[in-house]
């Protein structure tokens, strides 16, 4: 590769985004002794004792396991309902149709400051509380918006004559949507997928308020160890590096798609 | 494209709709309900109108707050977009292993848990075991985010252009990619200058997913909670307490229900105007762009 200025530009703004999760890395690998006297760039002995401690913790590995039930569930619901959703809008103008689709958008835009309260007792009062399903729900405010814009601007790109052709050669309406044209929108449901995974599993304030035992996620889990006990780095380090490795996971089964996916499908 | 019109549509929103009004109407309704009504307890709630919105749109604290908002807003637009730009222009051009790798790394601040980027920042930036803080101190610059209202700030902008440069980069990147090769050649023919062909090919492509961008980043900055909560918790002082962080304060903290009901009410509305600018223009812009 010829070595020229846009590659160091690159090479740099990579270079400062890394380094922050690479001092979390190796804090991860250092004994709480070696994090507060010592100050190294990288373990001296290392050691992966604070992963076992997560690993073997049920409050914490637990933490884990709530958070990818609630993210798996919002992502199954999120979108089915938003694909024939999207798909409506995408094919027909009916009445209202623009008015109901800068709605829906707007819950996009709902600071969730602004409903963690009412969440809680809307979620209490039918039972709900500290369960999956109900950070779920909740996550569908922000994912089922942004789903529906997502699979929106992929099914605008597919041409309205595929629909009307296989209605010449006898499909029915299920048939074709099923066998034609959701293989043919798959690229944008892989989007829309990785973006109600990645906000649902990022987001800390609706799922902290609407848990507290059985279903506390992740994120609450680091937040409350690190305001009660404070000072075991180590272990949050660690965690912190665990909550990485499923979004890394999903970016790289997503990578062709991820800049068409964050221009919501229209460039 | 044409479309069709068809009412029947109807039943294939419906889905949508029951559920996002179970996820957004029947909880924005409370909110409403509580901020015309005060209550002494026990559940007795009374009629007062609209005191408490006239209450919280004198208020000083949420003034304060909303002025930090603004100008944390404006600041990290102003640093975010430009630089998004400026990266996605010296992106690899050709697709192929560097561009992926590139882009994957790129993308990964975006999928950090919010409260774990503020766990790397808060560690990051310590004077003691962070490698930030530890050096700005060893150079000898007095840096202290906990105690300092001016470093508590960098560092949180800092931190939310480490977070969220990426999404401009990622949208920038993906305008330019459907720029055709031809129209480079041509203005190479021309003998463009480079900022010329940056004015008049590169940033027209962009302005669609530039809007996006914007919009996204000035939604999401306006509503930012858990990174700043878990840096500096708000201060020091009131020193980085924005909107959120004060209205979570008032209505989970100390459960003034009431004033923070129609505190949710104004912030909703301020962010649903500007966001309805943007949209407005972008919708304009793609009638454009299907003739």
């Amino acid at each position: 590769m010829k070595i020229n200025n846009s590659a160091i530009i690159i090479v740099l703004y990579i270079l400062f985004l890394m380094l922050p999760i690479y001092w979390l890395l190796i804090m991860s690998l250092k004994t709480n002794q070696e994090i507060l006297s010592t100050f190294n760039l990288w373990p001296e002995n290392l050691t992966f004792n604070n992963y076992k401690v997560i690993f073997t913790d049920p409050s914490w590995y637990g933490g884990y396991i709530n958070s990818i039930i609630y993210v798996v569930m919002n992502t199954i619901i999120s979108l089915s309902v938003a694909i024939p959703a999207a798909y409506a809008f995408s094919r027909y103008t009916f009445l209202g149709d623009k008015h109901l689709f800068f709605w829906l958008l707007t819950n996009r835009m709902a600071p969730p400051a602004v409903f963690a309260l009412p969440f809680f007792q809307l979620y209490s009062s039918v039972g709900l509380f500290d369960t999956h399903i109900a950070v779920a729900l909740a996550h569908t405010l922000f994912n089922v918006p942004l789903a529906v814009w997502i699979l929106e601007g992929f099914m605008r790109g597919v041409p309205r004559e595929i629909d009307e052709t296989a209605y010449l050669d006898g499909y029915s309406f299920f048939a074709f949507f099923r066998k034609i044209f959701l293989p043919l929108i798959a690229p944008g449901i892989g989007v829309a997928a990785f973006f109600c995974f990645m906000f649902s599993w990022v987001e800390l304030l609706l799922s902290r308020t609407l848990t507290s035992v059985d279903a506390k996620s992740i994120a609450a889990t680091m937040t409350r160890t690190a305001s009660a006990s404070g000072l075991d780095w180590g272990v949050l380090a660690a965690a912190g590096m665990l909550t990485i490795i499923p979004g890394a996971l999903v970016i790289y089964f997503v990578r062709n798609y991820i800049a068409k996916g964050f221009a919501m499908g229209r460039v | 494209m044409k479309k069709t019109r068809n009412q029947k549509a109807w039943f294939m929103v419906l889905p949508v709709l029951i559920l996002v009004a179970f996820s957004a109407i029947i909880p924005l309704m409370t909110v409403v309900n509580y901020s015309v009504q005060d209550t002494f307890g026990n559940n007795n709630f009374f009629w007062v109108g609209l005191e408490w919105f006239e209450e919280i749109l004198a208020s000083e604290r949420v003034h304060d707050a909303l002025g930090r908002q603004v100008t944390f807003t404006a600041i990290i637009l102003a640093i975010e977009v430009p630089l998004g730009i400026f990266i996605a222009l010296h992106m690899p051009k050709k697709s192929g292993f560097w561009s992926s790798l590139c882009l994957v790394l790129l993308a990964l601040p975006l999928l950090i848990p919010w409260n774990v980027v503020g766990t790397i920042w808060q560690i990051f930036g310590r004077i003691d075991i962070g490698l930030l803080g530890y050096t700005l101190d060893k150079i000898g610059i007095n840096y202290n985010y906990t105690q300092n209202a001016l470093d508590a700030w960098i560092t949180i902008i800092i931190m939310d252009v480490w977070h969220w440069t990426s999404l401009v980069v990622l949208l920038s990147y993906a305008g330019l990619r459907s720029i055709p090769d031809s129209y480079y050649q041509a203005a190479k023919i021309d003998q463009a200058s480079g900022w010329a062909v940056f004015r008049h090919i590169e940033l027209p492509k962009m302005k669609g997913v530039l809007l996006i961008a914007i919009l996204l980043r000035f939604m999401d900055s306006f509503m930012i909670y858990t990174e700043p909560f878990v840096v500096t918790g708000g201060g020091p002082g009131n020193a980085t307490t924005f909107l959120s962080i004060d209205l979570v304060k008032m209505a989970i903290g100390q459960f003034d229900l009431g004033p923070a009901a129609a505190f949710s009410l104004i912030y909703f509305l301020v962010i649903l105007l500007v966001s309805w600018a943007f949209y407005t223009v972008m919708m304009s812009m793609d009638k454009e762009n299907d003739i």
